[in-house]
């Protein structure tokens, strides 16, 4: 069985490519498919009623959702091993921009949306940093020029990442991701699967439901307004 | 001619469309269609009739993996994947009829946004690209105006400058310049200058006749291929006549004139 991880920002266009993926292995390859969303998702019912695959979701709710994908990824496998799958596909939901829930063994595809502004492949890091693939959606509608500087953006976060430029509702261009998919080594053995980095910090008091504002109310993980660096500090 | 390009792979002396089938199945009536420097060819036919699934098969270096089963060749071979993936290396620039400029930032930062991405180093090759597209345009471009602020006409013909000057590519697709209300004959004259192939999806008269060659689309397929030799050579010269005087009567609208004249000379 092959994995395949696909996070990006909302509305970048994950589904829509993951529509092409399925509807280019279909008949050939078994895909299964789960969805971790926060409060509310219906991509699991579409794919099953579309392709007629296994499909799911799971709710993070109170919780990141990449924690919810980590805590529940090796119950998934096991769901998608009994269904005899070929690709397993998961996706994120991709809220805060700091996602990063690839995982060894698996192809990691990030989604990103031409239309989000120049920038904003600056402002993700692990999301893009520790993919294998981005895929950049919606090229179709900037132009030239914009592509070009989206695409060199893209490639200073990762400078060796593998970028596919495609209209994902027409499928154009998709060919060399479905080759990396056909390139993509099975899971060899689920039980030493990793996460790939470290997904952003989950659990705090604020996390837990204080709402007092000021660190000097909370404990755990805090942080000043100077003096503070990027890594958190419990204290 | 051979276009001044390098690629690792050499220069690109032409590009070939084979044939695929239009959306009953039927082949395409052609062995192949050839395209090289300076051609300029206009693809009409009615609406639905496949012609920007046309262009798009050429932009994606189609090779039997689209709806319309195509295959596109550069130099005769299947192009090598850096052309197609990486757009500083890819001889095609695409303006679709819905490309917009997103970027809320001056015309100039814009540009040099672009030009840096390209690693070029003419400091002039900015303004250069500014005075072009304002050759496009009756409305000027200023270098301090936000991309957002532009007409359509102002976008249209930025992008077109662009594509020639900054992306440099050699092969031109232009989806409906008609619409954008840009001097369409100036465009025309700038590209054969610049040794650009084009080629048109176009609805418009003057736009067809001033083409080396027409494609007639049909049911998502290429129905013939039209070669005038300049046997429209007298219908041309009327258009472009009647195109002209429509020109100025918009402008006179525009500048808030009444037309009362009893006739007119086209």
């Amino acid at each position: 069985m092959k994995l395949l991880i696909i996070a990006g920002p909302p509305s970048a266009g994950k589904t829509a490519v993951t529509r092409q993926i399925i509807r280019h292995f279909l008949g050939t390859k078994k895909c299964a498919f789960l969805k971790i969303d926060v409060v509310r998702a219906f991509e699991d019912e579409e794919l099953r009623e579309e392709f007629h695959i296994p499909a799911r979701k799971i709710y993070s709710g109170d919780l990141c959702p990449d924690h919810t994908g980590i805590m529940v990824l090796k119950d998934a496998l096991s769901w998608a091993k009994g269904l005899e799958t070929d690709i397993f596909i998961v996706e994120s939901a991709g809220l805060c921009l700091r996602c990063s829930p690839y995982v060894t063994q698996s192809l990691g595809i990030v989604v990103l949306s031409a239309v989000s502004g120049m920038n904003s492949p600056l402002k993700m890091g692990p999301m893009i940093s520790l993919a294998d693939v981005a895929v950049i959606t919606k090229t179709d509608l900037v132009s030239q020029s914009e592509k070009e500087v989206f695409r060199e953006k893209t490639k200073e976060v990762a400078p060796a990442i593998d970028i596919i430029e495609t209209n994902a509702i027409q499928g154009t261009g998709l060919r060399f991701l479905m080759r990396a998919i056909d390139q993509q080594a099975e899971i060899s053995d689920p039980a030493t699967i990793l996460l790939r980095g470290i997904p952003p910090l989950g659990v705090c008091t604020i996390c837990v439901g204080k709402r007092e504002i000021g660190w000097q109310n909370h404990f755990g993980v805090v942080r000043k307004l100077d003096g503070a660096d990027d890594i958190f500090r419990g204290d | 001619m051979i276009y001044p390009v390098t690629m690792r792979s050499g220069v690109i002396s032409e590009i070939t469309i084979l044939p695929g089938h239009d959306k009953a199945g039927n082949p395409e009536p052609f062995d192949r269609i050839v395209i090289r420097p300076g051609d300029t060819l206009s693809i009409v036919g009615p609406t639905g009739s496949g012609k920007t699934a046309f262009i798009n098969d050429i932009e994606v270096f189609a090779c039997n993996d689209t709806a319309t089963g195509r295959t596109v060749l550069v130099n005769g071979e299947i192009p090598e994947e850096d052309f197609i993936r990486d757009p500083s290396k890819k001889p095609i620039a695409l303006i679709t009829q819905n490309t917009k400029c997103l970027a809320d930032m001056s015309v100039d930062a814009f540009l040099s946004m672009h030009v840096r991405a390209r690693k070029m180093s003419d400091p002039a090759i900015i303004a250069k690209t500014i005075d072009l597209a304002n050759q496009f345009t009756g409305e000027k471009i200023q270098p301090g105006c936000r991309i957002t602020a532009l007409s359509g006409g102002q976008t249209r013909s930025l992008m077109v400058a662009d594509a020639i000057l900054i992306s440099n590519a050699p092969l031109i697709l232009l989806d409906e310049v008609e619409n954008a209300g840009i001097f369409r004959e100036k465009v025309i004259e700038v590209l054969k200058d610049h040794d650009k192939s084009v080629i048109f999806v176009t609805h418009d008269p003057l736009v067809s006749l001033l083409s080396d060659r027409r494609l007639v689309m049909r049911h998502g397929g290429v129905e013939k291929i039209l070669q005038p030799d300049g046997r429209e050579v007298r219908i041309r010269e009327m258009v472009a006549r009647m195109d002209l005087t429509l020109c100025r009567f918009r402008e006179r609208i525009r500048a808030g004139e009444l037309l009362t004249e009893q006739g007119f000379p086209v």
